[in-house]
C-alpha cells in the first residue's frame, strides 16, 4: 500500500497505440469523435430507435403470423420499418464510422418510406386496408416516425465534422 | 377498476415527463429525486399488471385481442425501467431527456391499452 503511490496527476493514460489526440490543447468535449455516435443526443436517438424497433417489429410480427392475408403490403412494409430502425439501433450502439455511414443510409431509407406511405395516405387513404407505423407519416406514433430519421441525419452529420463548433457528443459533466 | 389505473399511470408518468424534461431544459443529468418518481411510476405500472392480470383470470377479455394487450401490458410496465438503466449510463442533460421521452411513450402506451381494452364500449 506504502510502495505504490495511487495518486495519477494526469488523467491522460500514458501510452495511447494509436493516439492522434493525447494533445491538452483541444478540449475533448468539444470534439465529437466520428465513433461516438451513441453517447449525449445520440443516447437520446438510440432509446427512441430502440422503442420503434420492439414496436413495429412486434406489431408485424403479430399481424404477420395472425391475419397476413387481411392486407400483406401493409404488414410487410411494418416489417420492413422494424428492420430499419433494428439496423440504425445496432450501429448506434456499436459506433464507428462504418456505422454511422450504415446508419445515414438507413435514415434516408427511413425518411423516404415514411415520406412515401405518409403521402399515399393521406392521397388515397385506400391504399392500405391496414395502418402501418409510416401512415399518415406515423400520425398513430406522435409523428415520431418522420421526426426521427430527420433527427438522426442531422445528428449522423454533425458526427462526421471532427472539432465543428459547439457540437458536444461526448459528456461534459464527467 | 382498470380505467382508474390507466389513468394514474397516465397522469403520473407524465409528470415525470415534465420533471425530467425540465431537468433537461436545465442542463442537468438525472439525481436520486428523479428516480425515486422514476420508482413510484414502475411500482404503479406493476400495479397495473397485476390488476390486469386478475381481471384476465377472472374471464374477463381485452376487445382487440388477448396477445397484444399482454404485449401492450409488458411494454408499459418496461418502459420506466429501461429509461432508467438508460439515463443511468448518459449522465448528462440528455439522460434527463431519456426519462422525458420515456413518460411520454408510456402514457401513449396507455393510451393504446385504454383502446385496446375497449372501455369506450362498456
Amino acid at each position: 500500500m506504502a510502495d505504490r503511490t495511487p495518486q495519477h496527476p494526469a488523467p491522460a493514460p500514458p501510452a495511447a497505440p494509436e493516439g492522434r489526440d493525447d494533445r491538452e490543447g483541444v478540449p475533448a468535449a468539444a470534439r465529437p469523435q466520428a465513433g461516438k455516435i451513441g453517447t449525449g443526443p445520440g443516447r437520446l436517438l438510440l432509446w427512441l430507435y430502440g422503442i420503434f424497433t420492439v414496436a413495429a417489429l412486434s406489431r408485424s410480427i403479430v399481424q404477420i403470423s395472425t391475419k397476413f392475408h387481411h392486407a400483406p403490403l401493409a404488414y410487410v412494409l411494418s416489417l420492413v420499418a422494424g428492420v430499419l430502425y433494428a439496423v440504425i439501433l445496432t450501429a448506434l450502439v456499436k459506433g464507428g464510422e462504418s456505422a454511422r455511414r450504415l446508419a445515414l443510409v438507413c435514415c434516408s431509407l427511413e425518411l423516404l418510406g415514411v415520406l412515401t406511405v405518409g403521402t399515399l395516405t393521406v392521397v388515397d387513404s385506400s391504399a392500405f386496408p391496414d395502418a402501418t407505423v409510416w401512415s399518415y407519416y406515423g400520425a398513430g406514433y406522435i409523428l415520431l416516425p418522420v421526426v426521427l430519421p430527420v433527427t438522426g441525419l442531422i445528428w449522423l452529420r454533425r458526427a462526421a465534422q471532427p472539432a465543428a463548433d459547439g457540437t458536444p457528443a461526448e459528456s461534459k459533466a464527467a | 377498476m382498470l380505467t382508474a389505473v390507466i389513468v394514474t399511470v397516465s397522469v403520473t408518468a407524465l409528470l415525470l415527463s415534465a420533471w425530467c424534461g425540465y431537468a433537461a431544459y436545465r442542463d442537468s443529468p438525472t439525481k436520486d429525486w428523479h428516480f425515486g418518481g422514476m420508482a413510484v411510476v414502475t411500482l404503479v405500472a406493476l400495479l397495473q399488471l397485476v390488476i390486469s392480470v386478475v381481471q384476465l383470470a377472472r374471464g374477463e377479455r381485452p376487445e382487440q385481442g388477448l396477445a397484444v394487450f399482454l404485449a401492450y401490458l409488458i411494454g408499459a410496465a418496461c418502459t420506466i425501467p429501461a429509461a432508467a438503466f438508460m439515463s443511468l449510463a448518459e449522465r448528462t442533460r440528455w439522460g434527463s431527456a431519456i426519462v422525458a421521452a420515456g413518460g411520454i411513450i408510456l402514457a401513449v402506451l396507455e393510451l393504446r391499452l385504454d383502446q385496446i381494452w375497449g372501455n369506450g364500449h362498456g
